[in-house]
């Protein structure tokens, strides 16, 4: 009986395995397929944190998917662009949900990101030897941001209008050559047709171009030393009688029918506010940009879009403008060092002591204190509390080689910590 | 403050677009964020308590709008044959209620009079008021209509509460009668104001309409503003729920796949 039903099965993909095996001998397909997939050995201890790297895969694919859809409708023109995403919401066959769905996935990708950041600073994950996965995620961070700040402009609305100029203009402030600076950024002596063209082609060809080739260099450089876990312990290190690591799981199916949970739950979340709440209140389609974009008028109240906040707050913290930005471009630079700044010997917070755990945590509220003050109108008492926490945030990288040098750690053990469900 | 705002920004439309108002203009956004201020006028807004799933509602707020906005204002992403629809009419019902000046279904909302005109006219273009209760809100437009007071400094006759020097005319005169508005507050030695805060509005001559009335055609016209400013509004909610229950099928079928997976993993 078995034995029918395995040469049955042995002839029904005899066609499939030569077809394998005619692309394998011109293709690696199938080697391709075991590096990175099913014999690809992740730690079998990710908790909840470990969802969010590819949570943010999904979130870049949904964005490139409507963004595509999108663009067969816009009209990159002053004259036409906030008319045409009118046209997208009203007369386009679902196009309000196309629209929805790219400008709820534009804040959903930095409240993933920043998730899948910190638990990278959690749990050590840009220590020795991933390193070059770290700064390559950061590259990716950085191509976000601006990335979603030439697609603000796209709507022109009021606030997309006012925010570019405002941001725009703090390259301004670099001596000598700000002003020029400036003017070839905008392409004009204001934000105009013309800023608008080019936002369109940076913000649908240049920037998602190379954000595809930085995931994947992210995806290569964690695949070639492993992934780190909640304990930071090198699965690597302790490998079975078959060669794989004994606390490694092949990626896929185990971590792959693990990702489809979370996506479901993260996918219901997003369904939440595509559906229930697009706007979120305000802070993910600002109420300003409802009105087309206006040279004349500016908004009662410009604020950027939340997930520039913080370092928005620490802009306006200081008097200087210069230093302003100075010090705004290092609060977001300032990650790249994380890998040599930090001295300690242990990479978890598990086996941590009380002086990083602290310091991360006033660093975690910092930011979000940040954040919540980079949308609040600056009067004296917010200003001195963004001064605090900005001096916060920055002492959390400028202190780490003294307080992880110092701090106490506890033993690592050899095995992660996995209770079996 | 914000008098003063309102004024500078109404003077600086008034201008042609000359490079000086351009820099002027980003000055001001220069400092904003560094001066900061406080959102509206600092009015305590009425909330509007409409509701888009009323049909009747948005029915009557169509012939409202119509009757009474649309003469200035125009709607122009707005399709009558979409709100035919969307309001449980027929194309025939709504040409013969709502269009007077010859469109077809398929246009939008829009109006004859140029924008130079207005602008003449009133010292700025009405603003189109498609997405209106999504740029200011329903509880705004609400209070608005609401809160015009005869002012004889006003060339109009009237000001607003909520848009002071607002140069749209009280239309709804008619319907609402005109009302006054009363302040309280003390003087300096000389008289002028130092402090002054409204307390509340006194009828000075009758609508046609009593309060309760002018407050559910208010109503009325509002709602029809928040359902012109996102149509598809009932049917993201509607098209939701299903989405939602969908997700948690998959979950369930996702989560015990998930489980019998990870038996193996000791």
């Amino acid at each position: 009986m078995s034995v029918t039903l395995e040469n049955s099965g042995a002839r029904k993909s005899s066609w499939m395995t030569s077809l394998v095996d005619w692309i394998d001998q011109r293709f690696p397909m199938t080697r391709f397929i075991k590096e990175h997939a099913t014999e690809y050995y992740a730690p079998k201890n990710f908790n909840f944190w470990y969802y969010f790297g590819s949570l943010a895969l999904v979130v870049l694919v949904i964005q490139i998917v409507t963004g595509i859809f999108l663009t067969m409708n816009y009209k990159p023109s002053a004259a036409e662009a906030f008319a045409s995403v009118e046209y997208i919401m009203r007369d386009v066959e679902w196009g309000w949900l196309i629209r929805y769905m790219h400008s709820t996935g534009a804040s959903a990708f930095f409240i993933v990101v920043y998730l899948h950041m910190f638990r990278g600073l959690m749990y050590g994950s840009y220590k020795n030897p991933r390193e070059l996965v770290w700064i390559f995620g950061m590259l990716i961070y950085l191509c976000l941001m601006a990335e979603a700040f030439f697609g603000y402009l796209l709507p022109w609305g009021n606030m997309s209008y006012w925010g570019a100029q405002v941001i725009v203009s703090l390259f301004g402030a670099i001596p000598g050559i700000g002003e020029s600076l400036v003017e070839w950024i905008r392409g004009d002596y204001y934000i105009s047709d013309i800023t608008l063209n080019r936002f369109f082609a940076l913000h649908v060809i240049a920037l998602p171009l190379a954000l595809v080739f930085l995931v994947i260099a992210h995806i290569f450089a964690l695949h070639e030393v492993g992934s780190n876990n909640p304990d930071g312990i090198e699965i690597k290190k302790l490998k079975g009688p078959d060669g794989h690591p004994v606390d490694g799981i092949p990626f896929h199916p185990y971590y792959t029918v693990k990702d489809l949970v979370g996506f479901i739950v993260f996918a219901a979340a997003f369904a939440c506010v595509v559906f229930f709440a697009p706007e979120m209140g305000g802070y993910f389609l600002e109420h300003a940009n409802f009105e087309p974009a206006n040279p004349l008028q500016t908004p009662e109240h410009i604020a950027p879009v939340w997930y520039f906040t913080p370092f928005y707050a620490i802009l306006r913290a200081v008097p200087n403008k210069l230093l302003g930005v100075v010090l705004m471009g290092l609060a977001v630079l300032a990650f790249v060092f994380l890998p040599w700044l930090d001295r300690s010997k242990v990479k978890s917070i598990r086996y941590r002591g009380w002086l990083f755990k602290t310091f991360l945590f006033a660093f975690a509220i910092s930011f979000l204190a940040l954040g919540f003050l980079g949308l609040q109108p600056a009067t004296p008492v917010y200003t001195n509390a963004a001064r605090i926490f900005a001096v916060i945030y920055f002492a959390f990288f400028i202190l780490m080689p003294w307080y992880t040098r110092v701090d106490k750690t506890k033993p690592v053990p050899d095995r992660v910590t996995y209770h079996a469900h | 403050m914000l008098i003063d705002k309102k004024m500078a920004s109404v003077k600086m439309a008034a201008q042609k677009k000359t490079l000086l108002a351009l820099f002027g203009a980003a000055l001001v956004s220069l400092a904003m964020p560094l001066s900061g201020f406080a959102a509206s006028a600092g009015v305590q807004l009425q909330p509007a308590n409409n509701d888009v799933s009323n049909t009747a509602s948005l029915q009557r707020g169509a012939r409202n709008f119509v009757n009474y906005c649309l003469g200035c204002h125009s709607a122009k992403y707005v399709r009558y044959n979409r709100l035919a629809k969307d309001l449980g009419l027929t194309e025939a019902q709504v040409m013969e209620n709502l269009m007077f000046t010859g469109e077809r279904p398929h246009d939008t909302m829009k109006i004859t009079m140029p924008p130079l005109d207005a602008e003449r006219w009133f010292g700025r273009t009405p603003p189109d008021l498609s997405l209106m209760a999504r740029a200011r809100g329903t509880d705004y437009i609400y209070t608005f209509l609401k809160s015009f007071y005869l002012d004889p400094s006003r060339p109009n006759g009237t000001n607003n509460l909520v848009l002071p020097m607002t140069s749209m005319p009280h239309v709804l005169w008619e319907l609402q009668g005109y009302q006054e508005a009363e302040y309280e507050g003390r003087s300096d030695a000389e008289g002028n104001a130092v402090h002054k805060e409204f307390k509340g509005f006194k009828i000075a001559q009758k609508g046609s309409m009593t309060p309760e009335e002018f407050d559910q055609f208010v109503r009325d016209t509002v709602n029809f503003l928040d359902y012109i400013a996102e149509p598809m509004q009932l049917e993201r909610r509607n098209l939701g729920l299903r989405v939602l229950g969908f997700l948690l099928v998959f979950f369930l079928f996702a989560y015990f796949l998930k489980k019998e997976y990870w038996k193996d993993v000791k």
